[in-house]
């Protein structure tokens, strides 16, 4: 499926030697690839849903990996499809009732878009690129990988929106204590809105592939 | 049927998929280069989502949420399968769309082979798993209303992909910066695009 997703699937098929490093930057799940737009950015108002959501992908992500691996020999071509999606589903029921349980207030936050993990195409993407066709270890450290490299964007995101939108860093009020509202500084209200999350990723992408010029489409 | 008109422009305008829950953005970015391919792709969610979200929440009403099990017998009206919704609405959605697309090949060949690849795409598009958690969390009471609003996501969504790929094929001759050609403009488009939308904030019949 993924295949079809992308067309720029030569960069899955590559033989990622440095597993863990090259998602994060050069083949960057959401500035490169792409991949897993939909349910990161509507969790960008605040940090610490963020991260929450952060570790829920890094999890479901490393462990569906993981199993599709294990699977790998046994799962008819045909029918991959549906048997990635119930794996996923599966462990992103168990991410869902944890956070229920243990962290309602967050859980509530993120609502529907920890259900939207299922439909992430980052996992989609590299249980078909990487993991049925891999052994279990090499699939764990990718999809911890590629989970990182979703964060760190989700992350400098949220760090952002949250700063300028509400001035504050994880809940608290960094802006007040620096003392700049005297001097005449207020909130960017425009910061906390939906549209502000894609501005914020079409920056990040020009900021990189000006660093990167090999990035850089025609 | 005002109130059902109500959800209808709501969804499609301030509840829009796209730009205030940013769902289904992997095809919107990955199909958008040119018109003819987006409204394909536009008239394929817009039909899978009208479809999907009813039955979803027939399968949500009637067989997962608290007590719903007691149709069929008194001693089940404790049971809650309410955690199992996530996996009961993906199979839901898998099987329906290809359903569609078998039913697509029989009557429409031409239009099959226009959408072809992108009918298996639907199934991982996160606009429709959103539409069904949506209509979900929002507890909407009759089936009327849940047609409306899967249909008006879907055409909200047909709107902002169409809307894209017309300035994608205009921006191709501008001069963009280099590291922003491509998928960067995009984003900032979507974002400025995003903008515009948030003035139909409001609006209620």
């Amino acid at each position: 499926m993924s295949a079809e997703v992308s067309p720029k699937e030569p960069l899955f098929s590559a033989k990622n030697k440095k597993l863990l490093a090259v998602p994060l930057n050069r083949e960057n799940p959401i500035t490169v690839q792409v991949l897993g737009i939909c349910s990161a950015l509507a969790v960008t108002v605040k940090l610490e849903p963020a991260v929450v959501m952060s570790i829920s992908v890094i999890a479901v992500l490393a462990f569906a990996n993981v199993i599709i691996s294990l699977l790998r020999n046994t799962i008819a071509p045909r029918i991959r499809i549906i048997v990635q999606l119930v794996v996923i589903a599966a462990l992103v029921i168990l991410v869902d009732q944890i956070l229920k349980a243990f962290a309602y207030e967050v859980s509530k936050q993120l609502s529907v878009f920890v259900g939207l993990i299922i439909t992430n195409c980052i996992i989609m993407g590299r249980l078909e690129a990487f993991a049925m066709g891999n052994k279990p270890w090499p699939s764990f450290m990718d999809g911890i990988g590629n989970g990182a490299g979703y964060a760190w964007i989700l992350i400098v995101v949220a760090f952002f929106r949250e700063l300028l939108g509400s001035g504050t860093v994880w809940g608290l009020p960094v802006m007040e204590k620096v003392g700049i509202y005297n001097i005449g500084y207020t909130n960017n209200g425009l910061m906390i809105l939906p549209p502000m999350a894609l501005i914020i990723v079409g920056i990040i992408i020009w900021v990189q592939r000006s660093k990167n010029k090999e990035l850089i489409e025609d | 049927m005002q109130e059902l008109i109500n959800i209808f422009v709501k969804s499609i305008f301030i509840d829009n998929m796209i730009f205030a829950y940013f769902l289904g953005m992997c095809s919107y970015l990955a199909v958008s280069k040119t018109v003819k391919t987006s409204v394909g792709l536009g008239i394929a969610v817009v039909f899978v989502l009208g479809i999907t979200v009813p039955v979803d929440f027939l399968i949500n009403k009637y067989l997962l949420t608290a007590g719903a099990l007691a149709w069929i017998s008194p001693s089940l009206a404790e049971v809650d399968l309410s955690f199992l919704s996530f996996i009961m609405f993906i199979a839901v959605i898998a099987s329906m769309v290809q359903l569609v697309e078998m039913v697509i090949e029989k009557f429409s060949p031409a239009l099959y082979n226009s959408l072809g690849i992108f009918l298996p795409l639907i199934a991982v598009n996160c606009a429709i798993l959103g539409g069904s958690l949506f209509m979900q969390e929002r507890e909407f009471q009759t089936i009327g209303e849940t047609i409306s609003f899967g249909l008006g996501s879907g055409v909200g969504w047909f709107l902002a992909i169409v809307g894209i790929a017309a300035i994608r094929e205009k921006i191709r001759y501008s001069n963009v910066p280099g590291p922003l050609k491509g998928l960067g403009i995009t984003f900032i488009i979507t974002g400025l695009m995003g903008i515009a939308f948030m003035s139909f904030m409001g609006i209620k019949l």
